[in-house]
């Protein structure tokens, strides 16, 4: 599904990514966790064309994400992707929100649309919200909405760029439910994130990325298990001890 | 001091003899109204377009664009008016520049008026465009283009409704300074409501009635602009947002 091929990436002189490579298959969950600066947001960015990389290739469905005639626009509207920042756009409603792309890049029908949104809101559990503006929410709220939103394009695979980061700590639950829940339905999931018990509960495998490469690259309960690295294992023994 | 307050003389009829000296400050005001919204118009227009090219990855589009500010705001607008009216039309292909002249003197003066504050404005309206839409987070951005939005949707649907809200209030100080500044047309002979206090005092000679009274519109004309942008910038509030109650 998604195909990560010596993929390199440099601002001037300063490396960002370096000769990574990975494979998410269908249905896989796979979770990239590192330090702060190691290259991992700049890594999912990529594969969805958000972020130039210089060298490599990356394949999404068997669309070459940086070749200079690929429709973009296309290929994203088929990979969702969740933000840090959850971005939901503030000067439209929640159903707003999760409409306008349904309607200007898959050119639904606008009552068609509207029709997809209860069920969505349902799946978050925010379907009284609809009327709502992003800013009445919480962090937490937001992020669910955020997820509806991409879910409403029908993705083939959902990228979440560290989803729980900005969320105070009692409303990452809420959200790691919803993204279990969408692991379980078999999603293909490629995630940026520090939460390790989401890790072991869903992921397939975990990516170690460390100074813009991936370190390591293991089944789950190898990962945890036992490390080959040891910068991975600093990482982890500094992370799990709270 | 003793002066003989004569205010009535605003209703005696004019020299021009078809109307009173109210009526011919109508007729400026009138000039003054059509003038500046057109100019306004043309502004908004021309200053939303450069100003999301000021923003766009292409640099040879941002670099145009920022020539286009830096020309028509580093002229002082008498220069730029006297430029449009006197010069330009010699430049031109003959052809052209004889067609300019041989249209009514009126329409001549307003044209070469609405341009030359619509230019000017739409590089100040610019870099407002400009700031309220770097201001945005970029994450707004990438948000958009991640649900398979193009450049040009996202800049339609995400960024520019949220640039606007952000920019009401410099927006309306511009809109403001197009009327105050309207006034140079009466350097080119067009009969606004500057042009037409300098010949009340001429054909009258009660000079502190007229200017008053002239005054008196300018501020009146500036209570309805405010009122209006007011009430635009309620209508514009986000729920939940910043500003909003």
């Amino acid at each position: 599904m998604i195909s990560i091929r010596n993929v390199g990436k440099h601002y001037g002189s300063f490396q960002v990514l370096a000769d990574c490579s990975t494979e998410v298959n269908k249905g896989e969950v796979i979770v990239v966790c590192g330090p702060s600066g190691s290259g991992k947001s700049t890594l999912i960015k990529c594969v969805n064309g958000l972020e130039p990389f210089q060298q490599g290739e990356i394949v999404v469905n068997g669309v070459s994400v940086g070749a200079p005639k690929t429709d973009l626009p296309k290929l994203r509207a088929h990979v969702g992707m969740v933000f840090q920042h959850f971005e939901l756009f503030p000067h439209m409603s929640i159903m707003a929100n999760l409409t306008l792309a349904q309607e200007k890049v898959l050119g639904r029908p606008h009552e068609e649309a509207r029709a997809k949104g209860p069920a969505l809101l349902d799946r978050v559990g925010l379907r009284a919200q609809a009327a709502k503006y992003p800013g009445e929410l919480s962090g937490g709220q937001q992020q669910r909405v955020a997820i509806a939103r991409a879910l409403a394009m029908d993705p083939i695979c959902m990228l979440f760029d560290e989803p729980t980061s900005a969320l105070d700590p009692e409303m990452i639950n809420e959200v790691l439910d919803v993204m279990v829940e969408l692991a379980r339905e078999g999603m293909t999931m490629m995630c940026v994130t520090h939460e390790m018990g989401f890790a072991r509960q869903v992921a397939h495998r975990v990516v170690f990325m460390d100074h813009g490469r991936i370190v390591e690259d293991a089944p789950t309960e190898a990962f945890f298990g036992a490390p080959r690295s040891e910068r991975a294992q600093q990482f982890l023994a500094k992370i799990l001890h709270h | 001091m003793s002066y003989a307050w004569h205010w009535e003389v605003f209703l005696q009829p004019a020299a021009s003899g078809d109307a009173t000296y109210l009526g011919w400050m109508g007729a400026g005001l009138a000039m003054t109204v059509a003038l500046s919204l057109a100019a306004w118009l043309m502004a908004l227009v021309c200053g939303t377009l450069a100003g999301v090219l000021r923003t766009v990855p292409n640099r040879l589009w941002s670099g145009l664009a920022a020539a286009y500010v830096e020309v028509f705001r580093n002229i002082p607008l008498l220069v730029q008016l006297f430029i449009w009216y006197f010069v330009l039309p010699e430049l031109l292909p003959p052809a052209w520049g004889d067609a300019f002249k041989q249209l009514n003197p009126v329409t001549q003066q307003f044209a070469a008026a609405v341009v030359c504050l619509g230019f000017f404005t739409s590089a100040r309206v610019c870099e407002h465009v400009r700031a309220g839409i770097e201001s945005l987070p970029r994450g707004q951005r990438n948000a958009s283009l991640a649900l398979g939005l193009t450049l040009a949707q996202t800049y339609r649907h995400v960024m520019l409704p949220m640039a606007f809200r952000l920019i009401v209030p410099p927006l309306t100080s511009e809109f403001l300074n197009v009327f105050k500044n309207s006034a140079v047309a009466s350097t080119i002979g067009l009969l606004e409501l500057a042009a037409q206090s300098r010949q009340l005092v001429d054909y009258t000679a009660q000079p502190y009635e007229s200017f008053i009274a002239v005054t008196v519109m300018y501020m009146a004309l500036n209570v309805v602009v405010m009122s209006g942008m007011r009430w635009v910038e309620r209508k514009a509030q986000v729920p939940g947002y910043i500003g909003a109650k």
